[in-house]
C-alpha cells in the first residue's frame, strides 16, 4: 500500500506544483485528489497518533468514573469520555480515507508500534487530576484542534471541527472541578493545587518539540496541515491559561513565569525534554498500563464483534432464503 | 468519464475481520438536507445506524440519518472535473443577470 511504504517517491514536479499551487490559493484538499506521497504518510502519521490518543486518552478517566464525588459529576465525566470515543472514530474515519486500513490502526497501536500523546501515560491520583485534565488537557488540545480545524486536508479539518464543537463542554466541567476544590476545605484546595502541579508541565509538553526540534513541522507548515508552530501554540496556550489559573485562586508551578508587558506574553521556564523523550520513548509511569488496558478491551469485546457478524450473516441468509 | 469512489471513502477493501464501512449523512433539522458526517463500521444497517447515532448525534445534532454502504456510493473524479462540469459553465443565459432590464423596484 501506498500510504505504508517507506521508500521516498519521486514526485512528478508538474503536478506538485500544481498541487502546491492549490495549496497558496487555499484550497481544500480531498481523498480522490492527487497528493504528494509524503503529505499522505504525514496525514497518516499525525492522524493516526491523533486519533490513538483520543482512544488512549479515555483510559486515565475511566479510572475515576467509579469513584465520581455524586452523581452530577459521573455523569458528566462518562459524556466526556464517551466523547473522547467519539473523537477516536472521528479520526480513525478521517485517516482511513487515505487509503489505510482501520483494523491495520488499531492493531499499530495494540502492538505498541504507534504512538500516542505522551500525556496519557501519567496517572491520575486524585479526583482534581479529572479537573486538571479537563481544564489543562483539553484546553491545550483546544488549542492545537483549533488551529487543526483550518487544515489543508477536508477530512481532517472536518473532524476537527466537530471536536473542537465538543471539546468546550470537557474544559469547563474541569475548570468547574478545581474551581468547586479551590473554594472548598484546605485538604481540598491542596488536592486541586497537587493535581495542577503534576499536569502542568506535561501538558505543555503536548504540543511537542520545539520547532527547531520537530522533524515533522517543517513539511506539515509547508502544507499548511499546521498554520503555526509547536512554539507558537504552546505560548498561546500559556497566556490563556494564566489567567484561568488566577481566577481560581491556584497557582502553576513554574517559578520563572512573568508576564512580559512588550510582548504581552506569559514566559515560562525551560521544559524537560528528557522527560518528554522518555515518556514518548516508552518509559512514562503507565506505558505498559495503558496498552494492557486496551489490549485486554479489544480480546474482551472479540465475543461482541464475532456475535454480531454472525447475527448479520444470519440475518442475509434469512432475507435471501425469503425472497 | 471514470466513475470512482467518492471523496469521504476509503480506498481500501476491508481486512478479513474488519465489518463493511457505511457513510453517514445526517439531517441537522426538520426540512434540512441530508449532509455527509463520517463513516462508521458495521457488520449491518441496523447497527451501523445504532453506531452513527453514537457517534454523530449525542447532542441533538441530527432528526434521520440515512447510511449507505460505502461500495454502494459512485462519485465524479477530480481529474476529470473540468469537462465534466464544463457544460453548466458556459451558459450564461441560465443566470438571470444575463438579462438587460430597465430599472424598476426590488420586486423583479
Amino acid at each position: 500500500m501506498e500510504a505504508s511504504s517507506t521508500a521516498q517517491v519521486a514526485e512528478d514536479p508538474a503536478r506538485l506544483a500544481e498541487f502546491e499551487a492549490r495549496l497558496s490559493r487555499g484550497e481544500t484538499i480531498e481523498p480522490k485528489d492527487w497528493m504528494p506521497d509524503r503529505y499522505r504518510k504525514q496525514l497518516v502519521r499525525m492522524m493516526s497518533q491523533h486519533a490513538h490518543s483520543e482512544v488512549v486518552g479515555m483510559l486515565p478517566e475511566g479510572n475515576w468514573i467509579t469513584r465520581a464525588p455524586n452523581l452530577r459529576r459521573k455523569l458528566a465525566l462518562l459524556a466526556k469520555v464517551q466523547d473522547e470515543a467519539g473523537h477516536g472514530l472521528y479520526i480513525y474515519c478521517g485517516t482511513e480515507t487515505l487509503g489505510v486500513d482501520r483494523a491495520e490502526l488499531i492493531d499499530q497501536l495494540l502492538s505498541g508500534k504507534a504512538k500516542y500523546s505522551s500525556i496519557f501515560n501519567y496517572p491520575t491520583l486524585t479526583w482534581a487530576d479529572m479537573g486538571a485534565i479537563g481544564w489543562l488537557v483539553d484546553g491545550a488540545a483546544i488549542v492545537n484542534q483549533t488551529m487543526l480545524a483550518h487544515a489543508s486536508y477536508g477530512p481532517y479539518a472536518r473532524a476537527m471541527v466537530r471536536i473542537c464543537k465538543e471539546e468546550n463542554f470537557h474544559k469547563r466541567q474541569g475548570y468547574e472541578i478545581l474551581a468547586t476544590l479551590s473554594r472548598g476545605t484546605p485538604a481540598q484546595k491542596a488536592m486541586a493545587q497537587d493535581a495542577v502541579n503534576r499536569w502542568w508541565w506535561p501538558s505543555l509538553m503536548m504540543f511537542g518539540p520545539s520547532d527547531k526540534d520537530s522533524p515533522n513541522s517543517a513539511d506539515l507548515l509547508r502544507w499548511r496541515v499546521k498554520q503555526k508552530s509547536n512554539d507558537d501554540l504552546r505560548q498561546r496556550f500559556v497566556n490563556l491559561t494564566v489567567p484561568q489559573a488566577q481566577a481560581i485562586d491556584l497557582t502553576l508551578p513554574d517559578p520563572d513565569l512573568k508576564y512580559n508587558a512588550e510582548t504581552g506574553d506569559w514566559e515560562f521556564g525551560a521544559i524537560d525534554w528528557a522527560e518528554f523523550y522518555q515518556v514518548i520513548g516508552g518509559n512514562g509511569p503507565c506505558n505498559r498500563e495503558r496498552l494492557g488496558a486496551r489490549r485486554k478491551a479489544h480480546e474482551e469485546g472479540q465475543w461482541v464483534r464475532d456475535a454480531a457478524a454472525a447475527y448479520a450473516e444470519k440475518q442475509a441468509r434469512r432475507k435471501k432464503s425469503a425472497a | 468519464m471514470t466513475p470512482s469512489n467518492p471523496p469521504g471513502l476509503s480506498s481500501s477493501q476491508p481486512a478479513s475481520d474488519q465489518w463493511p464501512l457505511w457513510e453517514v449523512f445526517t439531517q441537522a433539522k426538520d426540512g434540512a438536507p441530508h449532509e455527509h458526517a463520517g463513516s462508521v463500521h458495521a457488520p449491518d444497517a441496523e447497527i451501523a445506524l445504532q453506531n452513527a447515532r453514537d457517534t454523530y448525534a449525542r447532542r441533538g445534532e441530527a432528526v434521520s440519518i440515512w447510511v449507505v454502504p460505502s461500495s454502494a456510493i459512485v462519485a465524479s473524479s477530480p481529474e476529470d472535473a473540468g469537462p465534466f462540469f464544463d457544460p453548466g459553465n458556459d451558459k450564461p443565459y441560465r443566470h438571470p443577470q444575463f438579462y438587460k432590464i430597465p430599472r424598476v423596484g426590488k420586486e423583479l
